[in-house]
């Protein structure tokens, strides 16, 4: 199904699927939908995750530590999609694990485990024939991902096959926390509003209210990915579901009071 | 697998048949499409070819000389046996090829600051000399493994002026040194360029890395010709990411009388985690940018991967190898740590000469194949470095330390 952003900014929750353990990330994600999150990034682990920072790599090894893979990625989602179904679902992955799986196979199975959209950190447009035409085929979303290097060439590209919304990166750099949004990631969604009327979503280093409200100024979604996985690292056993509840409804203090459309 | 790759990919460049391409995050394309172009441009510029060929000359000390081994052509009975020895390039090892390339190139692009991922430290070291004679800043990424492993050559690199950064995660080989860089260079892209050391990664550096090493087949090409007045029977050289093998194998791929033969790290045997020979037990898949055989679980995942000798210890391989592999044209064999050890102490006690334990793979296979061939059969093994690096890892497996000798 679509997704839609009824706030302003909508927010998209990132979790490391399996980190620390598949029950928890499943409570988490249950928690956070009900705490105003409107798309969930289920990420699947990988042993070389050549974007992300020291938090996510260390969930990512927590999660392959107990052998977390692509099926239970799968299975968590056809239980969400189950007891909430009006969250939106997008599987976060490296191309490997999804290659190995086999792409038909991937892209037949994710539909009918209630995916709507997916993301491959590692794709880019160049080398998504093949890819794009399952995620058609099997009406899944393809999102990709934007960065402040990409030319205006590029962008255009991106934008033309994004489904869903499109990913701006909000500064150059690998996934994790920054004190202030680099003013890289307002240029960047106002130079891709020239090329879609997809929704944007601005991730990367967001991780406080402020942030929030200023996405909302210029974008329709922020991505919270580091922030939240270094509270479920941090958090004490079986706390993880209300701590990330409780950092989401301080995170809405950025929202808008107002609908976004 | 294949069905990843549509006719449309198979006409971008920098696919080897099947393998290759761009598999990066979107924020290092430009970087990559700026050094293609730059590349090009420089491909086409006379100036750039006569600064490097200068310095490869001048500097590095090429042409490296093909030598006939004959002490060992004789023990073994069979094939003469020639070895090019880009072991006695500057910095010892066939790495400063590359190097010397996109150091100038990186001067081109006005970039300042450079960075490299290093296994073995000899591609580490080659960029650090590389960076002092340029003037640029330089960054190392080596796995704290190897840093035990190579000590001499992280005093080296700091000695050159370079800052090593130890890399804790994973297996604390080249891999996890290659994730850290990639880290490195998506953050520091706009001023930093990434000297990557082998014919790995994302699209050109595959093509660009083997254009700078194939004046290695070049020259054993002339030489060959020049003393034997024919072409050698079969061209060996050790194979981690391939790039020694790539530059000696290049200009023989259309010669289909001249088998090319990589030799893979056996490690300690067959199962996965204990070897890294991508060709024996690995599969098709994406690995820091690129698309090849990889060691791999089920799942996907990495596998962990052992060998003696750090520069081969890695879990893909060079994408050209991979579409040399399933066309036939080349083949590729492995050689245990055990029998690299005893290559590597065969060819110093019979000719002088001590390999690096990479090369020495390369060595080991010619020990083998040698004796089945004829005395008009001539191998010639690209001797891709020298082995003072490891000389603590030698003097511990053969006991060489202490008073007496122990052999």
């Amino acid at each position: 199904m679509p997704i839609e952003f009824q706030r302003r900014p909508g927010l998209v929750i990132y979790l490391t699927v399996g980190d620390p353990d598949l029950a928890t990330t499943r409570d988490v994600a249950l928690a956070a939908i009900d705490a105003g999150a409107e798309v969930l990034e289920l990420g699947v682990p990988f042993s070389d995750p050549i974007a992300d920072g020291p938090v996510i790599q260390r969930a990512s090894e927590r999660a392959l530590a107990h052998g977390t893979r692509l099926d239970d990625v799968l299975a968590l989602a056809a239980e969400l999609r189950a007891l909430r179904p009006s969250a939106g679902l997008v599987i976060f992955s490296y191309f490997n694990p999804v290659l190995r799986f086999g792409l038909e196979r991937f892209c037949r199975r994710a539909p009918s485990s209630g995916v709507d959209g997916v993301l491959i950190t590692d794709l880019t447009v160049e080398e998504a024939d093949g890819y794009l035409t399952e995620m058609h085929h099997n009406e899944l979303l393809p999102i990709f991902l934007a960065a402040p290097t990409s030319s205006d060439i590029r962008l255009k590209m991106i934008a033309s096959v994004s489904e869903g919304f499109v990913y701006a990166i909000s500064r150059v750099g690998i996934t994790g926390k920054q004190q202030n949004l680099a003013s890289d990631a307002r240029q960047l969604v106002d130079r891709l509003r020239r090329f879609t009327q997809l929704p944007i979503a601005v991730g990367f280093g967001i991780s406080t209210a402020e942030h929030v409200a200023a996405v909302s100024e210029f974008a329709d979604a922020a991505v919270i990915g580091t922030a939240i996985v270094s509270l479920i690292e941090k958090a004490e056993p079986g706390t993880a579901p209300a701590v990330i509840a409780s950092f989401l409804e301080g995170l809405r203090q950025g929202q808008q009071t107002a609908p976004a459309r | 697998m294949r069905q990843i790759v549509s006719t449309a990919t198979n006409t971008v460049p920098g696919r080897f048949g099947a393998y290759g391409g761009r598999y990066v995050p979107e924020t290092l394309m430009a970087a990559l499409e700026e050094l293609e172009h730059a590349y090009a441009e420089a491909q086409a510029d006379p100036v750039f070819h006569a600064e490097l060929d200068l310095l490869l000359g001048d500097y590095a000390g090429r042409p490296t000389p093909l030598y006939l081994a004959e002490r060992l052509t004789r023990q073994l009975g069979g094939a003469s046996i020639y070895l090019k020895r880009e072991d006695l390039l500057h910095t010892g090892a066939h790495k400063i090829n590359n190097c010397l390339g996109q150091g100038l190139l990186a001067r081109r692009m006005g970039k300042h600051r450079v960075i490299a991922e290093t296994g073995a430290g000899q591609h580490g070291v080659a960029t650090a000399t590389v960076c002092a004679l340029f003037g640029m800043e330089c960054v190392v990424y080596m796995g704290e493994d190897d840093m035990r492993r190579q000590e001499l050559n992280v005093y080296r690199m700091r000695l050159l002026g370079a800052e090593v950064r130890g890399v804790s995660s994973g297996s604390r080989t080249l891999k996890d040194a290659i994730n850290e860089a990639m880290r490195d260079w998506v953050t520091n892209v706009r001023t930093t360029h990434y000297l990557l050391g082998s014919v790995l990664g994302a699209h050109p550096y595959p093509t660009m890395v083997r254009d700078f090493h194939r004046v290695i087949g070049q020259e054993i090409k002339q030489q060959i010709l020049e003393k034997e007045s024919r072409l050698p029977t079969a061209v060996l050289a050790c194979v981690g990411g391939g790039s020694n093998a790539i530059g000696a194998f290049y200009d023989f791929i259309d010669e289909p009388s001249v088998r090319l033969i990589g030799v893979e790290a056996g490690g300690r045997g067959p199962a996965l985690g204990s070897h890294a020979a991508r060709f024996h037990g690995g599969s098709p898949g994406v690995l820091q940018g690129t698309y090849s055989y990889l060691l791999q679980d089920d799942a996907g995942q990495v596998s962990l991967t052992h060998s003696v000798s750090a520069g081969l210890d890695y879990a893909s391989v060079g994408p050209e190898h991979a579409a040399l592999h399933d066309s036939g044209r080349a083949e590729y064999v492995s050689a245990s740590d055990e029998e690299a050890m005893e290559a590597a102490v065969r060819l110093a006690r019979t000719e002088g000469i001590v390999p690096a334990l990479e090369s020495a793979h390369a060595v080991a296979e010619c020990i083998r194949l040698a004796p089945k061939l004829a005395p008009d059969d001539i191998l010639v093994v690209n001797l891709s470095g020298r082995g003072d690096k490891d000389m603590g890892i030698m003097a511990r497996e053969l006991h060489l330390a202490g008073a007496a000798n122990a052999d």
